[in-house]
């Protein structure tokens, strides 16, 4: 290190820096073989995606089927619809979870009275910090046949709706329910956007005789839009997650036409059915085309926003 | 802000008032639901008329955890999980963070490290690769399933390492002058000045072991070796079996399995108890975390 130059004698300085480069390779060693045995095996465990792989066998004894899995992958009329469905639903978390973080951060913007604006602060974070294994129960007692939803239904005359086991209801309870359980959490950042605008011009455009909707969305929108813009890009990536916890704990046969995902789709074809090497294909190709889009996010967020993610 | 006495913005304001606290009911209402449910007797939860408060008053179903020796022995593998990945989790984001906060000038190799830690956040071998691999590790049913493979959090590492290049190069001098190692500038300097951060980092590595059932679901094959959240998964109602049935009483004919519904009510209660216990700091932390750590100049 070069910052103790005036002090420490030239000779000892350099023993010093070959001391400390050698303690900093020390300090990475433990984290880099984590690293190496639990992520770096594993992606070249991924040849297994080109093998016939039997356990047995392992990765150097199992034979060699080339693309045979990828070209059965491609020709499989669900993986059409496993894509199709974890990109609507998680287009769909993102774009309505979005927009209700942004109108609850900028309607919490105006609670003055500090007790209740903490209160439910307080309270719609909570969920963001639950296991899906525990909100799961919550929306099965809300929206199961006899669920408290359907006997608000019932008690106005209405059907009741099997929204648990219908191919028409379940993508919006999904999206829902992660909407409820993140906007509140969500709201945080968007809150420290509103924050750091100028109350000035806020002040400027009352006197101008500007009503509140027009200082929202002259000031406040505004003010906002480049973290909306750069989260909107960084969450690009997402759209391949369709979030295993959630739809694992909710989803059933009856739903697998809409509700089936990348994730539950090889947790049950590759590791429930040990179809293991077709499981491996399906995960690498979802991997390759994950890397893609975090790599555009990264260089759009880049160019425009001149912020990245990594 | 919404200014001036007009009858027309005092309207607008007790309607955003209203909004808010309807969001804020949302939130709340369906989790107390649970909480009325677990304290009420199981005839009352069978016939779905359980609202917010509980119906028939009842600790039974708290009564019948006591007695419930799977229950404890996934809390505690939870616990047991909870501390072990916590002390790794530290110690590794901490080691990794200081030689990466260096510039390249300091430290030549920073940058090829740290191009390999991001294609490790990047990209994955995926799970059927990953599951493979820790069986041939002989892992599976093992604690430490449950805690290795996610000894390195990426995430947490790069914003400890944002957060220790802010840290006042002044301190580390004086250290140096003071003939300290990296070491002990490490420990003595970088973590006494980090510790909001810390405090983030770990709450992360807490609420994500507590509540993660999916690592338990695939490694472990024995009910025994659940952590709680996969006990607790594989309690809670086989909902195929309740979307087939038509109704939670169809589906549940005879009354011990209608009291379950208020036991995995409580059981959620109860697992849920530790992290309410952290709650202030989660709200604290997190919150700070969220905006420090989200985006990188």
């Amino acid at each position: 290190m070069a910052i103790n130059n005036q002090v420490a004698p030239a000779r000892d300085r350099k023993k010093d820096v070959k001391k400390a480069k050698l303690t900093y390779h020390a300090m990475l060693a433990p984290g880099m073989i984590f690293l190496l045995i639990f992520s770096f095996a594993p992606m070249f465990g991924i040849i297994m995606a080109f093998q016939d792989f039997v356990p047995a066998k392992g990765f150097f004894g199992s034979e060699f089927v080339g693309l045979e899995h990828f070209s059965y992958m491609f020709n499989l009329p669900d993986i059409g619809k496993v894509f199709r469905n974890t990109i609507v639903i998680a287009l769909g978390k993102i774009i309505f979870g979005s927009l209700l973080a942004i109108a609850f951060a900028i309607l919490l913007n105006e609670i003055r009275v500090k007790l209740l604006k903490k209160s439910v602060q307080t309270i719609v974070y909570l969920p963001h910090f639950l296991s899906w294994v525990v909100l799961a129960t919550v929306v099965v007692n809300l929206f199961s046949l006899d669920g408290t939803v359907n006997q608000i239904l019932d008690s106005f005359g209405l059907d009741r709706i099997n929204f648990l086991g219908s191919n028409t209801w379940f993508q919006p309870l999904l999206i829902g329910s992660d909407v409820w359980k993140e906007f509140g959490f969500n709201s945080v950042i968007y809150l420290a956007a509103i924050a750091s605008i100028d109350p000035g011009l806020h002040e400027a455009a009352s006197m101008d005789g500007a009503n509140w909707w027009k200082r929202v969305w002259h000031i406040t929108l505004p003010g906002m839009l480049p973290i909306i813009l750069l989260l909107a890009i960084l969450s690009l990536p997402s759209v391949l997650e369709g979030g295993f916890d959630q739809v694992y704990n909710l989803y059933s046969p009856m739903v697998y036409e809409t509700g089936d995902t990348i994730d539950t789709y090889v947790y049950r074809e590759g590791l429930v059915g040990r179809d293991y090497s077709f499981g491996a294909a399906v995960g690498l190709f979802r991997s390759v085309i994950g890397l893609i889009l975090i790599l555009s996010a990264n260089n759009i967020a880049k160019k425009f926003t001149e912020r990245k993610l990594f | 802000m919404i200014q001036g006495n007009s009858l027309s913005t005092k309207m607008g304001k007790f309607i955003i008032y209203l909004i808010v606290i309807f969001l804020g009911l949302i939130c709340l209402l369906p989790l107390w639901n649970i909480v009325a449910i677990s304290f009420s007797s199981g005839a009352a939860v069978a016939a779905n008329i359980v609202g917010l408060t509980p119906v028939n008053f009842s600790t039974g179903a708290y009564e019948m955890i006591m007695e419930d020796a799977q229950f404890w022995r996934s809390f505690f593998i939870s616990v047991q999980r909870v501390v072990l990945a916590l002390v790794i989790n530290l110690t590794l984001i901490v080691l990794m963070a200081y030689p990466l906060s260096k510039t390249k000038r300091e430290f030549k190799s920073r940058n090829i490290y740290m191009n390999i830690i991001v294609f490790a956040m990047l990209f994955s071998g995926g799970l059927i690769p990953t599951y493979i691999i820790i069986r041939n590790l002989n892992l599976l049913d093992t604690i430490w399933v449950l805690v290795l493979p996610g000894a390195v959090p990426i995430f947490s590492v790069i914003l400890i390492m944002n957060f220790f290049v802010g840290v006042p190069k002044s301190l580390e001098e004086a250290a140096i002058i003071d003939g300290a190692s990296p070491l002990q500038i490490l420990t003595k300097v970088y973590i006494p000045v980090s510790l909001p951060a810390l405090a983030t980092v770990a709450l992360f590595s807490i609420v994500g072991n507590w509540n993660d059932f999916m690592t338990g679901l695939i490694y472990m094959s024995q009910v025994s070796n659940y952590p709680i959240m996969t006990y607790i998964q594989s309690l809670t109602i086989d909902i195929s079996e309740l979307v087939r049935s038509g109704t939670n009483s169809d589906a549940l004919q005879n009354i011990a399995e209608v009291q379950n519904r208020n036991l995995n009510a409580a059981k959620i209660v109860v697992s849920t108890i530790p992290l309410l216990l952290i709650y202030p700091f989660l709200q604290k932390y997190f919150v700070t975390g969220i905006v420090v750590g989200s985006v990188k100049e």
